[in-house]
């Protein structure tokens, strides 16, 4: 497929590969810890661990999975909402099919679906508008999750259900916001970060500009990257080029696709039909403030939250589950009590552990735990 | 959840509604394509175009162009090490 395969060239990697270990010796002579690179999004870190990516780069630089990706932030008092939304007689819930095995409290929707609630996966959100011109007599939910790359899509649902006079379609909206999940992380003094691998699809909608607060205010590079092998090494060597000359700015690997200013059909879009909340709360993260999207007042028709009475419970995460530490980039996968025994794809505990392109199920599928970075000082070089 | 998936614009099938039929690894599929055409430019602009389709939206074009750029820039560096490597 075109623009896939010629950033899979391992030639081109080996050139890269012998920048990212030049810079990593640079950078890490006066200091005792590896460089600590966060990529940002849950497409990133699968494609880290399908290409092997981990085990190719220096013991000077260390990548930290973070919290890119939808489903493992997802809070369970949310998907207990989701689920109490299904059970009304006239409601057909509609999502996506990775959220259907996240746990919430007590079940998952998979598990309300096999109760009896009428749960519908599907690819689009124009796939559930079509089932909701179908069935005139129901309500058709859509469960709206996904990050600032998912959200234009469910607002130009809106619009288009709008224009078609369509009344029993309504949004669960559960979008997030990037940059400020990333202030979040930044103002944990636990997590010790170099810089950032800034998630593509995301910028392609929101443009790059969005990330210069993380470069000025919290003196940290970015690079917008994108999802092929050699995206992922060219944008990390692109940071440790900025550490290494004392750089702090955004910069554009993916400039394929990513433009400076973003998608303005799209952005538009979502502000008609979104506003932002005072603060959500994410799994691990706890209430972020200005970090999700609500459905905007003028829409408030399209509203499953105005629509029907909803528990909002907050539930506390299991016990022994690392999600939170693990979402944060404090702790990795196999630091968790309950990996790869009590938690794992089949009987997640751990929403990490549900999605692909969470840190715990891509290490379960690819992991090599033996690739950890041991910390520079003991390596004797 | 954020990854897209690379396809072609093959055909407009309804302009009103701004779908196109696009090829996706082989496979014609119907995709809404609002984000990528602007309200002054025609529809049929974009049939032949490379595009990034998430969730059934093309979300951008993809510029041949930039990817060459990148492309030229990484092979410049594999040539470099390999002609380091040889002396």
């Amino acid at each position: 497929m075109k623009y896939v395969q010629e950033f899979r060239d391992p030639q081109k990697a080996q050139g890269l590969l012998q920048e990212i270990t030049a810079l990593g010796e640079q950078l890490t002579q006066s200091r005792p810890g590896p460089i600590k690179i966060m990529e940002v999004c849950g497409g990133h870190t699968h494609s880290i661990f399908k290409y092997g990516l981990e085990s190719l780069l220096p013991k000077t630089v260390e990548l930290v999975h973070g919290p890119g990706c939808p489903v493992c932030i997802m809070p369970k008092g949310r998907l207990d909402d989701a689920i109490a939304l299904a059970r009304h007689p006239e409601v057909i819930l509609t999502t996506f099919g990775d959220v259907m095995r996240v746990p919430g409290s007590k079940q998952s929707l998979l598990q309300a679906k096999a109760e009896g609630a009428d749960i519908r996966m599907v690819y689009s959100p124009l796939d559930a508008l079509a089932i909701a011109q179908k069935n005139p007599d129901r309500e058709v939910v859509f469960f709206a999750i996904g990050f600032e790359t998912t959200a234009p899509s469910t607002a130009l649902t809106v619009l288009q259900a709008e224009s078609q006079g369509i009344q029993n379609f309504s949004l669960f909206c559960n979008h997030v916001l990037v940059v400020p999940a990333l202030e979040a992380l930044l103002s944990n003094p636990d997590l010790q970060l170099d810089g950032f691998i800034g998630p593509g699809h995301v910028s392609m909608v929101i443009g790059a500009r969005p990330y210069q607060v993380i470069a000025e205010r919290y003196r940290k590079p970015v690079t917008v990257s994108g999802f092929e092998p050699l995206d992922i090494l060219q944008s990390l060597w692109m940071v440790l080029r900025q550490l290494a000359e004392g750089r702090c700015e955004v910069e554009n690997q993916y400039t394929r696709l990513v433009q400076e200013n973003g998608n303005t059909v799209a952005l538009a879009a979502m502000a008609k039909v979104f506003t932002v909340r005072e603060q959500f709360e994410w799994r691990g993260l706890g209430d972020i403030p200005a970090s999700g999207f609500k459905m905007h007042p003028n829409y408030a028709h399209f509203d499953a939250e105005a629509k029907f009475t909803l528990p909002h419970r907050q539930v506390a995460d299991h016990k022994a589950c690392a999600c939170g530490e693990i979402l944060q980039g404090v702790k990795k996968p196999w630091e968790c009590k309950v990996f790869g025994t009590g938690c794992t794809p089949e009987h997640p505990i751990g929403a990490c552990m549900v999605s692909s392109e969470g840190a715990c199920a891509a290490y379960y599928k690819y992991g090599r735990p033996q690739t950890v970075a041991e910390p520079v000082a003991s390596r004797g070089k | 959840m954020c990854l897209g998936i690379p396809g072609q614009i093959l055909e407009i099938s309804d302009a009103v509604q701004k779908l196109a039929i696009v090829d996706i690894g082989g496979v014609r599929r119907p995709v809404n394509i609002a984000c990528i055409v602007g309200e002054d430019e025609p529809v049929e602009s974009c049939v032949g175009d490379w595009v990034l389709v998430h969730v059934g939206f093309a979300m951008n074009r993809i510029d041949p162009q930039e990817a060459q750029l990148t492309l030229e820039l990484l092979e410049e560096m594999a040539a470099v090490h390999e002609e380091m490597a040889a002396t």
